[in-house]
Parts: C-alpha cells; sequence; structure tokens
C-alpha cells in the first residue's frame, strides 16, 4: 500500500535535512545580532529591531512572495547569484533551507536577546578585569549564562522550521524527492484524496516532533 | 436583524468613555498618560470600552451572513476560469437583480474536495472531465444537471523574451530548457493534459525531471511569467491573460478534448438559482463572455 523506503520517508528526511541546517543557521545569525543588540546602542536599532521581527508577524505567504521577488532570477540579488556565480535557489531544497531560515529567525533571535539581557554586567566585567579577552568572556561567561534561554528559542525555531509550509511552497515548489517537505506533501495528499498516505505522514510528523520535543526538554533538564 | 445589532455595538464602542478619553488625550498633550485624575476613572472606563468590543464581536458571531441581501450563489470553478468567470458574474448579477455571485477558484480536485468535504458551494464547474466524473462518484453533483459549456486549448508557453527555439514537446527535451512548469497531475486537470499528451509521444519519462509542479494553472502561468521557468504547460485562454509578458511557442496535441463541465452541487440550497447560472453559461450572452476570453465552443 505504502512504500516506506522511498515513499513518505523520503519528504521526511528532506524535511529533518531542511530543518537542521535552517535551525543551525539560525542560531549563528540570532545569537550574533542578539549579543549586538543586547550589548550595543546604534542608530536604526529600533526600526532593526522592528524588521527582524517581521517574520513572526507576516503571513508566509507574504514572506514567500518577498522571497521570489528577491531570489528570483529576475530579482536583484537571484539575478546576480547567477549572473556571477551561475547559482539558482528558487526550486532548490537550498531555497526551503532559506525560506526555513527566514520564519524561524524572530524565534531564536527573540529568545537569544532577552537571554543576553539577563546576564549580570557584573560577571563579565569581573572576567574582563581577570584579563579575558572579548571573545572568552562571550564564550566562557556570557553565553554558558544565556545558553538556556537560546536552546529554549532554537527549540521553537527548529519546531517552525519543521512545519514552514507557505513560504517553502512559493519558492522551493513541490518536486518530489527534491523540494517537496513534509508538510506539502501532505497537503498535496490531502488535496488528491489520498487519505492513506496523508494519515500516515500526519502521524510520522506528529511522532517525530513529539521525540524531538520530549528528547530536547530533556536535554534542557540536564543543563539545569 | 443582524446588521442592525453589529452597528449599535460597533456605534457603542466608538461613543464608549473609553473611546473619548483616549481621543481627548491624544488631541491635548500627544500621549496615552493622563491626569492623576483620569488615571483614577480609567479602569471603569477600560471596562465599558472592552465590554463594548465584546458585544460587537458577539453581534458580529451571531449575525448570518448578509441577510436580506437577497441570494448568493457561491460558484467553485477552476483556476483557468477566473477571468471570464468575473465577468460571466457580474453579468449574471446585472440580469438577475438582488442576486450576489460569490466565485472560489483552485484546481478543480481541490475544489472537489472542499465540495466533497460539505463546503456550502451551488455550482462545480471544473476543467476536466475526470474531476467532475470524481465529484459524480462521490456523490458530490447531481449528474442531471452537468453539462459541458466551453472548450480550450492547451499551450506549451514561454517568457515573452525567451529566445528558445521551442516550437514541438520533442524541443523540450533539449538541455537548455531546464525547467518546465505543469500542473501537479493528481490535482490539476492541466497537468493531467499535459501528462497524457506527453505520455502519448513517449516523452513523460525524459522530461519529468525537468517539471516544476503547481498547484493550479495560474501558478503554471505566474511562474512563466516571472522567467522562473524556461517553459511551462498552461491554457491558451491563460496566456491571453498575461499577453506581454507570456508567448505562445505552440499547442499541445491532447489525446481529449479540453472541455469544461459544469454541474450544480447535491447540497445545493437554491438549486433553482443554480440552473439558471448554468443557462446563462449557455446562452448567447454567456457564450460571447467565454469567447472574448478565449474559449471555444464545446
Amino acid at each position: 500500500m505504502i512504500n516506506v523506503v522511498n515513499g513518505p520517508l523520503v519528504p521526511l528526511l528532506l524535511t529533518l535535512k531542511v530543518a537542521v541546517l535552517a535551525t543551525l543557521i539560525v542560531l549563528a545569525f540570532g545569537v550574533a545580532w542578539a549579543y549586538l543588540f543586547a550589548r550595543k546602542r546604534f542608530p536604526g536599532r529600533d526600526l532593526l529591531d522592528a524588521v527582524f521581527t517581521l517574520p513572526l508577524v507576516l503571513p508566509p505567504t507574504v514572506l514567500g512572495y518577498y522571497l521570489l521577488v528577491v531570489l528570483g532570477r529576475r530579482g536583484w540579488i537571484g539575478y546576480w547569484l547567477e549572473e556571477r556565480l551561475g547559482l539558482r535557489l528558487i526550486f532548490t531544497w537550498q531555497g526551503a533551507v532559506i525560506a526555513a531560515s527566514l520564519v524561524a529567525f524572530p524565534l531564536v533571535f527573540k529568545a537569544a536577546r532577552a537571554a543576553l539581557e539577563g546576564v549580570d554586567h557584573h560577571l563579565e566585567n569581573a572576567a574582563r578585569v581577570l584579563g579575558a579577552t572579548e571573545v572568552e568572556v562571550f564564550f566562557r561567561v556570557t553565553l554558558p549564562l544565556a545558553w538556556r534561554g537560546i536552546l529554549a528559542g532554537t527549540m521553537l525555531a527548529f519546531a517552525r522550521a519543521m512545519g514552514e509550509f507557505g513560504a517553502t511552497l512559493m519558492i522551493a515548489g513541490s518536486i518530489p524527492g527534491k523540494t517537496q517537505t513534509i508538510s506539502i506533501a501532505i497537503y498535496e495528499a490531502v488535496q488528491a484524496g489520498q487519505d492513506h498516505l496523508a494519515n500516515f505522514l500526519v502521524l510520522l510528523t506528529s511522532l517525530v516532533c513529539v521525540f524531538v520535543l520530549v528528547g530536547s526538554g530533556k536535554l534542557l533538564q540536564r543543563q539545569h | 436583524m443582524g446588521w442592525h445589532q453589529v452597528r449599535k455595538a460597533y456605534l457603542a464602542v466608538l461613543q464608549s468613555p473609553l473611546m473619548r478619553v483616549r481621543a481627548s488625550q491624544l488631541l491635548t498633550d500627544g500621549s496615552m498618560i493622563g491626569t492623576a485624575n483620569r488615571k483614577q476613572n480609567y479602569p471603569s472606563v477600560r471596562a465599558c470600552g472592552v465590554l463594548g468590543l465584546l458585544l460587537s464581536a458577539m453581534a458580529l458571531l451571531v449575525t448570518s451572513p448578509a441577510p436580506g441581501f437577497g441570494q448568493e450563489l457561491v460558484v467553485s470553478a477552476a483556476s483557468s476560469l477566473t477571468n471570464a468567470f468575473r465577468g460571466m458574474g457580474g453579468a449574471f448579477e446585472a440580469a438577475h437583480a438582488g442576486t450576489k455571485v460569490v466565485f472560489n477558484f483552485a484546481a478543480s480536485d481541490m475544489l472537489l474536495r472542499q465540495i466533497v468535504e460539505g463546503a456550502p458551494v451551488d455550482l462545480f464547474a471544473s476543467a476536466d472531465q475526470e474531476a467532475m466524473d470524481a465529484a459524480s462518484k462521490e456523490g458530490a453533483i447531481s449528474p442531471a444537471t452537468r453539462i459541458n459549456f466551453a472548450a480550450n486549448r492547451l499551450v506549451v508557453a514561454l517568457p515573452s523574451d525567451s529566445r528558445q527555439p521551442v516550437r514541438s514537446l520533442a524541443d523540450l527535451e533539449s538541455i537548455a530548457v531546464k525547467r518546465i512548469a505543469i500542473g501537479q497531475p493528481r490535482t490539476v486537470p492541466a497537468g493531467r493534459y499535459a501528462k497524457a499528451a506527453l505520455e502519448a509521444v513517449k516523452s513523460w519519462d525524459a522530461l519529468h525531471r525537468k517539471f516544476i509542479y503547481t498547484q493550479n494553472v495560474r501558478q503554471s502561468l505566474d511562474y512563466i511569467a516571472r522567467g522562473e521557468v524556461d517553459a511551462g504547460f498552461v491554457y491558451g485562454t491563460d496566456v491571453r491573460v498575461m499577453s506581454e509578458k507570456v508567448k505562445i511557442a505552440f499547442d499541445v496535441p491532447t489525446p481529449q478534448r479540453i472541455l469544461y463541465p459544469i454541474a450544480v452541487t447535491r447540497r445545493s440550497a437554491q438549486p433553482k438559482l443554480a440552473r439558471e447560472f448554468i443557462a446563462f453559461l449557455q446562452s448567447k450572452a454567456g457564450q460571447r463572455i467565454l469567447e472574448d476570453s478565449g474559449f471555444a465552443q464545446p
């Protein structure tokens, strides 16, 4: 009935690949920006904060449209990438990673910013007095103290990236085996009246999500 | 009765002390922080406003849509009918005073799913017989009302600035053509027609790696217009909608004629009005609108 080997597992593995990569990207950028926001004042800070929060409030279709316009063959970044580097992001799984990163970014950024702002300055200053460089202060004092908050944001970001649908459908399309993530596969199965396949995929996704949430919850407790 | 309640509740909110206080504060000192005296009044004032908002929300919920607004006819139609049916709706409304035609455009099989799941739809117009056959089998339509009302042609379209020499299905196999937009054959009739045509000339297997599957034919059209794909399968009528950005490369010979059926749904609340809409489609005025959009007689 259902071919498990090259059937439903393909979109699941693709989704996990996209979500893991997107989470890693978002973790790096989110924490870096959050640190800048938590520690420095610079012109346009409030505006940038609003822009960074935008993916949380804008409908994914709006984000997908922005991505299509900017990264598309005739968009200014898309055109440059294709002319200079021969790269195309639209209709590729890399495009799906970008879509997932965009929607997940605010979750890490917000959580990391709150966590970093909560770190006691005195502890950082103490480290500096003791001769630590700025990089050492960040990695050996600030980050360990803010880690739990950042991890919570990262968990949410991963869940959001797993479930991403609208923007992904718009810029990555739905190419089976290449860009068809599990949420898109479910959507198509339901629309085509393939209820067996839809049921199976829905159960699979639910199980994976519960597993990930329980697992990361355990991880968080251990950090404590 | 409903709209009156909504209006009243809405006016109550507008006239509530909260709104007035806020407005006056904004006008006088430009901030939301009033004097100490005003602050003391604030909780009761706020309660008034919140109550008003809740009331209006409740009134909105219990109000049936558009009472006393005449009849509403809901038509679920294939994406390719979007422009023609919008014109048709206007003409039908003009001919039937007090009637409002509401359209729901999507890929035929998606509309079919919605109707089978119980969407309150009066008419179903699909882009191929397969979707309508499925609707018939699921008992979603009244088979006696089913009729073909228009014909179309399938084409391969290119972005209008494309310089690719694509003149036949065989040309699509050239390496210069990297991406081809095609409706997802499981749900989009345009994709099914294209698949059947490609299988008839045994090109499906050679081409299927290049396919970008879309959710409806208008999405294929959009991808071609944006130049995101090198070519795509759409209807002749679709190209007319975006004639500046998209051009026809060639007509695709389809094993089956492209005929659009329409039928009244089994659950229609107003089957009589729905049948009148079908009759209007077949009338001279209706056929003229379809012709103007590029559809042929069935």
